[in-house]
């Protein structure tokens, strides 16, 4: 959500997205399930099973002003615990599954 | 005769209800603050304690002194909100205060009961918090004494009051031990579930070349799970491990437990609000400020503070029947001590992140942002008599509510 000026395109899937400096895209219309597939290679994530697929459309659907929920929101509301999280999306699973979602980092980073 | 009933005297509670009280006509408007705690606490003075740079009595004064004539202040905590019924119920003596409006500003509070093995037999042998005067003073004492080793400061999770206050820990840390002529003996490690040092890229960049010529490392992406006290170290959700010899830890942070008693909050008891008015998007008679909102901005006094002054003018157009036209921008500005008589200032919105620069006046400062300068420190320094003196009575300071672009750098 930050300095527009420095926004940057990137191709995903044949597609050109609109992506702020750290790779989140702007525009989360922008977005298809082949996006998700080539971020998640960058993220170090070689597939998506059905359960990453059960927290990105979490995310997708409880997006606010297109920024993901927070790893605690995501938690309570699939059932999915913080430790499975960790083991899906490793190290910061809240922003990587923000990045795959094609959605902005969650609001709790302040 | 209306009633604007203010729960929570700190920071943001006295300030409303001493700039109210000159606003709101005596003859029209009554106005109460409950609090349970007789003591206001200068919270950033705890930072300072455990280097012996502050005491005790530095942080604490009466909280009487800085409620005004013509407010009641109720000495008692609140045990549950009915925003129904226009109700709460006061927990000493069960009895209930009706209100035409309310003020939320209850805080955010440390939850070291959150996190498996942080409050057990070693909780203040050595694992420490400093977000407590209690705590603060304690690990003053054991800093006396130690010997050095591996010092970690650990943030559990965000959000947290005053983002930058792990940082300066660690920063006045490095000083310390310097000047106690054991610096070599001491590690000092931040474990952040964070990527960086910091939330916004610049700023995170900065303050991460900063603590790497202090020798401080940092263990990013780090959410720690359990505390294993006896082995002493933190293990995280991914199963990393982090060892110390002295932890210092920020614990979860929560909103007042009255307020998921009340059902008015998220997962953190935090309450949404409209980000520029505070107003609740359920019940239009309550407004939340200060740390008690869950709003994408710090928690912090200065927020606080930005936000009372535009709230005090919406409410006294809102009530009657005016629309609210003073719109909080999120306008954060923080001082960060960074050791050795220095500091920076960070100077943020909800869309501007903190740019490098001078403030508040562009070419002459004289405070530096994101660039250490003694006059920061001072700043910061001066900063505790202006709140006694000046914030919490109220008054104005000659610094804009809204942030300015005016003397930042943009930079690629
Ligand atoms: C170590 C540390 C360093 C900090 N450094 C800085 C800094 O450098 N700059 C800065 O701007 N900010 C700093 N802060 C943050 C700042 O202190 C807070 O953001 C600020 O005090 C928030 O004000 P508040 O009114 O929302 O909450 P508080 O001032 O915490 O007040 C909340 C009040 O609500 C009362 N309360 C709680 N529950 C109930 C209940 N059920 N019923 C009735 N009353 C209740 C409490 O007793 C308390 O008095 C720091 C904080 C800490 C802990």
């Amino acid at each position: 959500m930050f300095a527009q000026a420095s926004a940057k395109t990137a191709e995903y899937a044949g597609k050109i997205v609109h992506v702020n400096e750290e790779g989140f895209l702007l525009d989360p219309t922008e977005w298809s399930p082949d996006i998700a597939v080539e971020i998640a290679k960058e993220e170090g994530i070689a597939e998506l099973t059905p359960l990453h697929w059960q927290v990105i459309d979490f995310c997708r659907k409880h997006a606010v002003n297109g920024r993901s929920p927070t790893l605690r929101q995501i938690t309570s509301g699939t059932g999915i615990s913080t430790k499975e999280m960790f083991s899906l999306f490793p190290k910061g699973p809240a922003k990587k599954v923000a990045r795959i979602a094609g959605l902005g980092k969650p609001e709790g980073c302040v | 005769m209306k009633h604007l009933l203010i729960l929570g005297a700190g920071t943001a509670g006295t300030m409303v209800a001493n700039r109210l009280r000159r606003s709101l006509d005596e003859a029209e408007w009554r106005i109460t603050v409950v609090d349970p705690d007789e003591v206001h606490y200068y919270q950033p003075g705890f930072l300072f304690i455990p280097f012996g740079i502050y005491t005790k009595a530095d942080v604490m004064k009466p909280r009487r002194n800085f409620i005004p004539r013509g407010v009641d202040l109720i000495v008692s905590s609140v045990d549950v909100i009915e925003p129904e019924q226009r109700r709460v119920r006061l927990s000493n003596d069960g009895r209930y205060l009706s209100y035409d409006f309310l003020v939320i500003a209850t805080g955010a509070q440390i939850r070291p009961d959150q996190t498996p093995g942080l409050m057990e037999h070693e909780w203040r042998r050595t694992i420490f918090d400093f977000y407590t005067l209690d705590g603060a003073l304690a690990l003053a004492q054991h800093l006396r004494s130690w010997k050095g080793g591996r010092l970690v400061v650990n943030v559990v999770d965000n959000p947290i009051k005053c983002p930058v206050a792990p940082l300066e820990f660690l920063m006045l840390a490095d000083w310390f031990f310097h000047e106690q002529g054991i610096r070599e003996r001491v590690e000092l490690v931040y474990a952040t579930p964070l990527s960086g040092a910091f939330t916004k890229p610049i700023a995170a960049r900065l303050l991460g070349d900063l603590l790497e010529r202090k020798g401080i490392h940092v263990v990013p992406d780090f959410m720690v799970e359990h505390v294993d006290p006896d082995a002493r170290k933190l293990v995280s959700y991914d199963e990393q491990v982090v060892e110390y010899d002295l932890l210092v830890t920020v614990p979860l942070n929560m909103g007042a437990e009255v307020i998921g008693k009340s059902g008015l909050g998220d997962d953190l008891n935090f309450v949404p609000v409209d980000k520029h008015t505070f107003l609740s998007p359920r019940y239009d008679n309550v407004f939340v400020l200060g740390d008690a909102a869950a709003l994408p901005t710090s928690k912090a006094g200065s927020v606080a503070h930005f936000a009372v002054e535009c709230f005090v003018e919406n409410f006294i157009r809102y009530v009657d029947g005016l629309e609210m036209t003073r719109l909080f921008d999120g306008h954060a500005n923080c001082f960060i001590e960074s050791g050795f008589g220095k500091a920076l200032l960070i100077d943020f919105n909800y869309t501007t992140e903190p740019l490098p620069g001078l403030y508040p006046l562009p070419g002459v400062g004289p405070l530096t942002l994101l660039q250490e300068s003694e006059a920061n420190h001072w700043g910061k320094l001066m900063f505790r008599w202006m709140y006694w003196n000046v914030l919490l009575k109220g008054k104005e300071l000659p610094l804009p509510a809204l942030m300015s672009m005016a003397g930042k750098q943009l930079v690629g």
